[in-house]
């Protein structure tokens, strides 16, 4: 009976060989997309990816791409499910000049860890992904640039620290964290205990499985539990679920903290007033003022090139973020290009560039995003970069910036992801590296 | 060929050269001439999800149970699949997948009780028992995935007798394998009185007990076979495809989609499970490749997506209509057709007239 499902694949090698032949060019650099601009999450997907390819469209048109060498993509729809992203990095993988990998999605990446490691390809989770990456010794190639999840963790606890007057006062302080049931929203379920036992404050963790558009059980739980905050770690339509159900449970809304992956635009708009004084963590602004800005709406929209539908999302949350993530990407591939010659490069030259990518305020102004994020500064061992954060209030209108830019704890940090990185290593067979400089041998 | 037409009918010539053919080409050619892409991302996960439909097909299709929770049979498989690799190193690998199996099974038999007492739609609501208790169950629990933060577990690599299977086309291969044996099993099982007994029950339960088949054991039985057969393709999913596992995976889902696979493949045929699984694992793929290669400039990939979910639908209805038994209906009768059309045989069944 074989010889019928081999009929289906020749198939399907036949169509394979007629869309799978892209034209090859000298001096291009690939950037594989694997987008979600349907489904549950289609809100963060369709403004992230807009913004990175209106930042890609920008260096195209206004630089002639980077230092001569044109910048491409392709994109592969996930729905932000493991397997179909799996799926679209089989198709891409092989397409020439391949970059780096942006999947935003941690289920994808976790997938996707060992292929590009064996591939020799950066994997970027920006603001997101497997905390114990940063350890660049034991994971060359991932990069959770910006702000890894414990670090998010840190800077939310001590914003309400600082609410309450100094981290000694949150002695004795309940704290709800709402998490969306994936593996990112897991993420952080360790490092939330593991603060709360050195500031003394208690921490409930209550999960809301995906996608999350009802919540009533777990809102309940809430107004028995009567916490002080409540820390909403969710992702899309969940979040203004979450603020609607607050609501509904008089739970107040200036004491809801969302993360960084609740603190867009698409938000709190739904949730109408209940939103209104809702508090949320960021790494960039919000708002088109920014120079660069400027520019993507006047060389990119003016030439009719814009990736966004909705020309008013343009300066929202995850299309600024698209926007910083290219401009991570594209000085990645500079400054590796600085030191390899300006072609296309490979997988792991990028990986080099993403390694000594430094960003301090001034190179960020020059680059038009003074204001926008404050600055990157990433090494072969530590694949953040001490990414700075800050909090904005939701004025039921736009969002207000309502503290300076903090960075996060990260030294009492360091050491637990080191050791969760460590027992990663012996559990693959992995030897960390001891300098930047070696060939990556794995 | 179905069980349930003719079970003892030897194989013609013709159909003997084409296994023959197909064997080498899917052994042979596949691994040696096609591309990763083919192999990781298409066969594989088609290999896997034919499993478990056939798995489905041999409780719903042969002996009348309708369940709806595969998707969790298939986490049992591969979480135990997992753990016993982890817990008890020293087992083989294709050890820990029978092993995986069978834990599938006790549990499949456990969430089966209910269909002694159910029927139809309300064994259906049940089986959604099964479906979320053990999604339940893997979140809860940390202890099943080694205490992960995140809850995502990382599949070890394939290795049998030293030899590792690292590459796509030696998971495809692995993959290849284990199905066609799982396949053969199952053939042979339902082609022997069980497989009749299955048949019996679904037909007519009460003349099926007056002629003396024992009703309890058969059932359960049945429960046991297609949760064995789904817990192995479970295994396939994570450890030869995906190489990672996280509990959402698994989710109603994935239970309906293998559902949908034997409904648009064919109920109570084995072939009809792997052209349902090609239908609705390979062909979506194709569409949109063809999609992008031809419209990716035009539309983003979210437009693509959404006119290839049309597609498919339109495609499902016309299909179910032109053939309410399935794809392979359609097939047997296009088969029969070009057959007495070009004289090479006579009298081919072109339609399985033992359903009820």
């Amino acid at each position: 009976m074989r010889f019928r499902h081999l009929k289906f694949a020749l198939g399907v090698v036949g169509v394979l060989a007629f869309a799978g032949a892209p034209a090859v060019h000298a001096d291009e650099q690939f950037f594989p997309l694997q987008s979600y601009r349907v489904g549950p999450y289609a809100a963060g997907g369709t403004g992230f990816f807009g913004g990175f390819i209106d930042y890609l469209n920008l260096i195209n048109i206004r630089d002639g791409g980077v230092n001569g060498v044109k910048l491409t993509w392709d994109e592969g729809e996930t729905q932000y499910e493991v397997e179909r992203g799996v799926e679209v990095y089989e198709r891409l993988k092989n397409r020439l000049g391949v970059a780096a990998w942006n999947p935003l999605s941690v289920g994808i990446a976790y997938a996707m860890i060992d292929r590009i490691t064996k591939d020799k390809v950066p994997l970027i989770t920006v603001n997101h992904g497997r905390t114990d990456s940063t350890d660049g010794r034991v994971f060359p190639y991932v990069f959770p640039l910006l702000l890894n999840p414990y670090s998010e963790t840190s800077g939310i606890v001590n914003y309400i620290a600082s609410r309450e007057g100094g981290v000694d006062r949150l002695k004795d302080k309940k704290i709800v964290v709402l998490y969306h049931g994936s593996p990112y929203g897991k993420e952080t379920i360790p490092i939330y205990k593991l603060l709360a036992d050195k500031y003394h404050f208690s921490v409930e963790q209550i999960e809301v499985p995906h996608p999350g558009n009802e919540q009533q059980s777990q809102w309940l739980s809430i107004r028995r539990a009567k916490p002080d905050y409540v820390v909403l770690r969710g992702w899309g339509v969940m979040n203004p679920v979450a603020l609607k159900t607050a609501q509904k449970v008089g739970f107040p809304a200036d004491h809801i903290i969302g993360n960084v992956w609740s603190n867009s635009e698409e938000d709190v708009i739904p949730a109408g007033d209940a939103a209104k004084g809702y508090i949320a963590i960021t790494t960039q602004a919000s708002g088109a003022e920014y120079p660069v800005l400027q520019e993507v709406i006047k060389t990119v929209y003016g030439a009719g090139k814009g990736n966004l539908d909705d020309k008013k999302r343009i300066g929202s949350v995850y299309h600024n973020l698209g926007i910083v993530n290219g401009i991570l990407n594209v000085e990645a591939i500079r400054i590796a290009q600085a030191k390899f010659g300006e072609r296309t490069l490979t997988g792991d030259e990028v990986r080099w560039g993403f390694e000594h990518l430094q960003l301090n305020p001034a190179r960020v102004e020059a680059l038009g995003a003074k204001g926008l994020f404050h600055s990157i500064n990433v090494t072969w061992d530590n694949h953040e970069g001490d990414g700075r954060v800050t909090f904005q209030q939701w004025d039921g209108a736009k969002w207000k910036v309502v503290s300076d830019w903090i960075a996060p704890d990260r030294a009492s940090l360091r050491p637990i992801i080191e050791k969760s990185a460590a027992a990663y290593a012996r559990e693959h067979g992995i030897t960390p590296r001891t300098s930047g400089d070696d060939p990556v041998s794995q | 060929m179905d069980a349930t037409s003719n079970p003892r009918q030897t194989l013609p010539v013709i159909d003997r050269i084409l296994i023959g053919i197909g064997a080498v080409i899917t052994f042979g050619v596949i691994p040696l001439a096609g591309s990763d892409y083919l192999m990781d991302a298409v066969l594989t996960p088609f290999l896997a999800l034919a499993l478990a439909a056939a798995g489905l097909n041999v409780l719903t299709g042969y002996a009348g149970q309708v369940s709806l929770g595969s998707a969790a049979f298939l986490a049992v498989g591969a979480y135990a699949a997992y753990n016993l690799h982890l817990r008890l190193p020293e087992l083989p690998l294709l050890l820990d997948l029978v092993l995986a199996g069978l834990v599938a099974a006790a549990i499949g038999i456990v969430f089966g009780l209910p269909s002694l007492r159910l029927r139809g739609f309300y064994l259906a609501v049940s089986t959604l028992a099964a479906q979320f208790f053990v999604q339940w169950a893997l979140t809860k629990f940390g202890w099943f995935s080694n205490d992960n933060p995140s809850g995502v577990i990382d599949a070890p690599a394939l290795t049998i007798a030293g030899y590792s299977f690292t590459s796509a086309a030696g998971r495809y291969l692995f993959s290849l394998a284990v199905v066609t044996v799982a396949t053969i099993l199952t053939l042979l099982l339902l082609q022997s009185q069980t497989g009749r007994n299955f048949i019996a029950v679904r037909d007519h339960e009460i003349a099926a007990k007056v002629i003396g088949v024992p009703l309890l054991r058969t059932k359960l039985l049945a429960f046991g076979v297609s949760s064995f057969l789904i817990g192995v393709a479970g295994v396939l999913w994570a450890f030869a495809y995906l190489r990672t596992v996280e509990p959402a995976g698994f989710n109603l889902d994935r239970s309906f989609q293998i559902l949908f696979i034997i409904i648009i493949g064919g109920l109570a045929s084995l072939r009809g499970a792997f052209l349902g699984a090609a239908f609705i694992v390979v062909f979506p793929l194709i569409l949109s490749r063809l999609g992008a290669a031809l419209l990716g400039g035009v539309f983003d990939s979210g437009v693509l997506e959404m006119s290839q979910r049309i597609v498919i639908g339109a495609l499902i209805i016309a299909f179910l209509i032109a053939e309410p038994r399935g794809l392979i209906a359609l097939w047997d009768r296009f088969r029969a057709a070009s057959a007495a059309w070009t004289g090479l045989r006579k009298t081919f069944p072109a339609t399985d007239t033992s359903r009820s």
